[in-house]
């Protein structure tokens, strides 16, 4: 949805990740960007050079803060440490809303640094959305989750993917990042239809949309981040806009990153559908 | 199957090392069929078994943290060369794997785990303790704390007997047996020129590196690792700056720290007051004391 209380109330265009090999070009060549998302870990710090590059582009673009390892669906308490730097790095940055994924990643202390996938259980969704709700009254801003791209399922699930991502963002009322091309990645993986998964997402609560490439294997699809992204991709965001209005949207290019240009040029192709959007919204 | 449970089954399962072929292992760790553990948890598909889909995450674990690993460590890599390193970084990982939220604290336990496990390094321990420790700090100073920096009123009527001035939290210092610091340097400007080199280049300069770490002699020296404008330095220290530094951080007094660093020093007694002088001129000149605490060790001379 464009402004709602999952993404503070903002109504952000088209944005890219913030990546290392692009601060120069961005810092020098200063050029209009509707905001730019950042990996949290990566600023998790104390000091130093990256942090001095984020007050740099903080000056002149809107920032949101993404993490990948909140693991917010793994059974153990939610990590102090990080927690505190997390909400430092919150302040810092003034983000309107956080996400993070839904999924789990570590167990006992120990990190697997992978966005593993849950097992769609009731339990799990209680833990879940009690987990969110703690890391946001901790960080005192809106939280929205990630449906993460996966590659395997489990015996014990009691319910599809997405009436999992319903229960834990109703239960945790919470926002919801709608990654279109894990939802088209999963359903190559899993063999479900991926228009279902998109036209059963409360569009109330979606604060952002993701889009990105990947890579296709023989027997399955792994979601590299690499690559643009495909007409299928394409075709499912251009429903999820259809659905949901003008919403904040993401392209993320992780692995062999191309020029600046490359990766804001194949963002901005989301204008066709939202133009659209912003149409029928008009009429 | 409880969340809890089977988080720890899937865990165990993603982080057990690969075979030779990186593969997943056909038996667990605690000696049962990979295979009946993978069925037990994960559904197959009409493509993939049980096993196939839990390899997907298994290799994902190993590739990542071992990347991960290597891009932090490209000097120990040049010290022990790509096979050595390959073992003794999986080896590591098996005994300490991530605690952290972070990939940036892989190497967090590296310098106690090989002390304790000698024999993952060879012939080079020694070496490749100096360069672990070198490329550790290395890390630190990258985005370590920068304090409020001292300044010169923040001295104004302090004891020197009572005065004890802190290090910035970024700044390590380093007694090393082998001058890691050059090697590390050679190392990393071959890594740039491989960026654009082409194959032939690049094996010549992998052999270069090796023969470089190879022939590296004992020879000690004293170094800060430290950061001016966001970058990360190398600065040699002489033997009697090294310990004064190090006295001074470990919470000895400005006198005291003086007095031992200087005690056996060959420097001639009348050259050592200018000695002290052009050592602390360039420590203050590049920020490495931070702001005093408000203690009663740095109470003021007057308020005695």
């Amino acid at each position: 949805m464009p402004a709602n209380r999952f993404n503070g109330h903002t109504d952000y265009g088209i944005g890219i990740g913030l990546r290392s090999p692009h601060y120069h070009h961005i810092l020098t060549r200063k050029p209009v960007v509707d905001w730019f998302e950042i990996i949290s870990e990566n600023f998790m710090i104390d000091g130093g050079r990256p942090l001095r590059i984020l007050d740099q582009i903080l000056e002149q673009y809107k920032v949101v803060q993404h993490g990948v390892s909140m693991y917010f669906g793994s059974a153990e308490r939610p990590n102090r440490e990080h927690l505190r730097r997390l909400k430092t790095l919150v302040q810092r940055t003034k983000t309107p809303w956080l996400s993070d994924h839904l999924c789990w990643g570590s167990v006992d202390g120990r990190y697997t640094h992978d966005l593993l996938p849950m097992p769609y259980t009731f339990e799990a969704a209680r833990i879940t959305a009690q987990k969110i709700r703690e890391v946001r009254d901790f960080i005192e801003i809106p939280v929205a989750v990630e449906n993460v791209s996966s590659y395997a399922e489990f015996h014990v699930s009691e319910m599809t993917e997405w009436e999992f991502l319903n229960e834990v963002a109703e239960r945790a009322d919470c926002g919801i990042l709608l990654d279109v091309n894990n939802i088209y990645v999963s359903s190559q993986n899993h063999s479900f239809d991926p228009f279902t998964y998109v036209n059963s997402v409360p569009a109330e609560r979606v604060a952002q949309i993701h889009i990105a490439g990947h890579s296709k294997y023989r027997k399955y699809i792994l979601d590299t981040h690499d690559h643009p992204v495909i007409d299928p991709v394409w075709k499912l965001y251009g429903r999820a806009i259809e659905r949901l209005g003008h919403t904040a949207t993401l392209l993320e290019w992780d692995d062999s990153i191309p020029s600046f240009d490359e990766v804001h040029d194949e963002a901005l192709k989301a204008n066709r559908f939202l133009a659209s959007a912003s149409l029928a919204a008009a009429v | 199957m409880k969340l809890l449970s089977l988080q720890r089954r899937m865990a165990r399962a993603v982080m057990t090392p690969l075979t030779n072929s990186e593969r997943m292992r056909s038996v667990a760790p605690d000696g049962r069929s990979m295979r009946a553990v993978a069925s037990q948890i994960i559904k197959p598909n009409d493509r993939m078994t049980s096993f196939e889909r839990l390899e997907i995450y298994n290799r994902q674990y190993w590739f990542r943290v071992l990347s991960a690993f290597a891009e932090d460590f490209p000097g120990v890599r040049a010290v022990l060369g790509g096979r050595r390193f390959d073992a003794m970084a999986k080896a590591y990982l098996i005994d300490c794997p991530s605690q952290s939220f972070t990939l940036r604290n892989l190497g967090s336990r590296l310098v106690i785990w090989l002390q304790k496990h000698p024999s993952w390094a060879g012939e080079r321990q020694n070496l490749a303790l100096d360069m672990v420790r070198l490329e550790w700090a290395d890390i630190e100073a990258f985005d370590g704390l920068r304090e409020p920096s001292l300044k010169p009123e923040d001295l104004a009527g302090v004891n020197p007997a009572k005065l004890r001035l802190h290090l910035q939290p970024y700044v390590s210092l380093l007694a090393l047996r082998y001058p890691v610091d050059e090697l590390l340097l050679e190392v990393r400007k071959d890594s740039d020129d491989l960026d654009v080199a082409s194959n032939t280049f690049n094996e010549r300069h992998k052999r270069k590196r090796v023969s470089a770490a190879a022939k590296l002699k004992p020879s000690p020296i004293f170094l800060a690792v430290h950061r001016l404008d966001e970058d990360v330095y190398f600065r040699r220290l002489d033997r009697e700056e090294f310990a004064i530094l190090f006295a001074l951080h470990a919470g000895k007094s400005l006198n005291a720290a003086i007095e031992s660093a200087l005690r056996s020093s060959p420097i001639a007694v009348v050259d050592r007051a200018a000695h002290v002088e052009k050592w602390f001129h360039t420590w203050s000149a590049l920020g490495w004391f931070c702001r005093l605490e408000k203690s009663p060790k740095n109470e003021k001379a007057a308020s005695r």
